[in-house]
């Protein structure tokens, strides 16, 4: 099973997971594995499209899954995916 | 020819502690005093920011900003004080980094950073320090430097978490690299998941500090190509490869983006959002007709959908407290035959509430405008404001 670290702004829709561990050949069978067990999380991640959204990166230990084949990325157990939103900082809305 | 610049003894004396290492002497130090810093924000990241590289010995340094000092921001922006509250942060800065080293040229620029002046402001700039709260602006300081061919040292903070790395220099991967678009703004974390521990923006501008520095004197290596995660619970320093994005909008090599865009309209902001609507009485109440109800003894549930954390800080009394990600799950919990008027801090989170009980059938459901903000400014002043 590889490790996905959650960052902060998107542990509320992980039931307040910082990592977790799930199983998958593949970046996107991790990605679905997680969003299996957390559904909240899908609409942070995905578009209607079902395309990962431009302002979530997803690392493969430190490389961006853009360069190394996407969603077809092999994934072993010794792997850890990091999901890497953009923080603007210290603007609030609502 | 220009004059060429030089230190006097007093200068001398105060950088000592750089003259005496070979990687700055007195080459180095002349370095700094030749170049300039554009440092748009004096907020959490650009108060380390602006009194470290004041102390450095930066040539010039300009300052944009045209906020107003108040007493949220003194948790963190260090480079103002409790007697500034009220004040511009401008000359707030100012008087702080004057203060730390007369030798220093700063420029003023009270202005918001926008597509009309960005350019003709950063031009005159060797550097760019990204120290800004909120994405239009983080796109439109990214692009800016990319056109003008301006290194862009990029930090930001959240709660515990922040980033940093060296955008756009010479020729290297841009934010738009990274992030090819904003978050809409419905998916931008609200004050319920915002805050930041303070000290945080110390950390990340100081590391924005030191990439200046660095890249000012040419020693060491920066952070062009890597992003820098810090988080301060876990206290830990992580590095992830930032590659330039041949398909980059504004970088790459099929470039759409030739001059500045509309940058709110760019990250879905509405045009003059804060001049809303008048209020609609079918879905929305003032604090003062809410107390009213109360006092007039009418039949009405008041939800707070704030997260308990919150209504420990001040509640309205009567509410029940359904934090706004609960309320689904807690229907069975209201009555949808009863008036219900729902509120949060500023009124964002309880229309969304408000939205999930009427897709639940809920009929006489009411947003409480500008939320418990506003009833403490409205209604009952000795409820603080957070
Ligand atoms: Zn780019």
């Amino acid at each position: 099973m590889a490790r996905i670290l959650i960052p902060t702004p998107l542990r509320q829709f992980a039931e307040k997971n910082d990592n977790v561990e799930v199983a998958g050949a593949t970046v996107g069978e991790v990605l679905t594995a997680l969003t299996t067990r957390f559904p909240d999380l899908k609409k942070n991640l995905y578009n209607d499209e079902g395309k990962l959204r431009s302002f979530v990166n997803v690392y493969l230990n430190d490389e961006d899954i853009r360069y190394t084949g996407k969603e077809a990325t092999a994934v072993t157990d010794a792997d850890t995916l990091s999901i890497v939103p953009s923080i603007a900082g210290g603007a609030h809305v609502g | 020819m220009s004059a060429e610049i030089t230190l006097s003894n007093d200068e001398i004396l105060r950088y000592s502690r750089h003259l005496i290492m070979p990687e700055v002497g007195m080459e180095g130090q002349l370095k700094l005093k030749k170049a300039s810093v554009l440092l748009v924000g004096t907020g959490g990241l650009g108060a380390p920011l602006g009194l470290y590289l004041t102390a450095a010995g930066i040539g010039r340094i300009g300052l944009v900003d045209f906020d107003v000092v108040d007493y949220t921001n003194l948790q963190r922006q260090v480079i103002h004080g409790t007697k500034d509250v009220g004040r511009p942060k401008i000359d707030s800065a100012i008087e702080s980094m004057k203060d730390i080293n007369p030798f220093v040229q700063l420029d003023r620029h009270e202005v918001a950073l926008t597509s009309d002046n960005a350019l003709e402001i950063i031009k005159d700039y060797d550097y760019v320090v990204d120290g800004t709260d909120n994405f239009p602006t983080r796109y439109l300081v990214n692009d800016a430097c990319v056109l003008l061919n301006k290194p862009n040292i990029y930090g930001s903070v959240f709660r515990f978490e922040g980033q940093s790395t060296v955008f756009a220099y010479e020729g290297g991967p841009c934010y738009r690299c990274l992030y090819p678009e904003p978050p809409p703004p419905g998916l931008v974390p609200s004050c319920a998941e915002g805050g930041v521990l303070g000290i945080l923006p110390g950390v990340i501008g100081l590391i924005q500090a030191t990439e200046t520095a660095k890249l000012i004197l040419g020693v060491g290596k920066s952070l062009v190509g890597r992003l820098l995660l810090y988080d301060a619970l876990e206290m830990k320093f992580r590095e992830l490869k930032l590659r330039k994005n041949p398909e980059c909008p504004v970088c790459g090599d099929h470039r759409t983006i030739t001059k500045l865009i509309d940058y709110q309209e760019f990250c879905g902001i509405p045009q003059h959002a804060a001049e809303a609507a008048p209020v609609n009485t079918a879905t929305e109440i003032e604090p003062k007709d809410v107390k009213a109800k109360q006092d007039r003894g009418d039949k009405f549930v008041l939800v707070d959908v704030r997260e308990p954390h919150e209504y420990q800080i001040a509640k309205i009394p009567g509410s029940i407290l359904i934090p706004v990600g609960d309320v689904a799950k807690r229907l069975g919990e209201l009555n949808p035959d009863d008036e219900i008027v729902m509120h949060c801090k500023m009124g964002g989170r309880s229309a969304k509430a408000c939205d999930v009980l009427r897709a639940n059938g809920f009929t006489k459901v009411l947003n409480m405008t500008g939320g418990i903000t506003k009833w403490s400014d409205t209604v009952d002043p000795t409820v603080p404001k957070y």
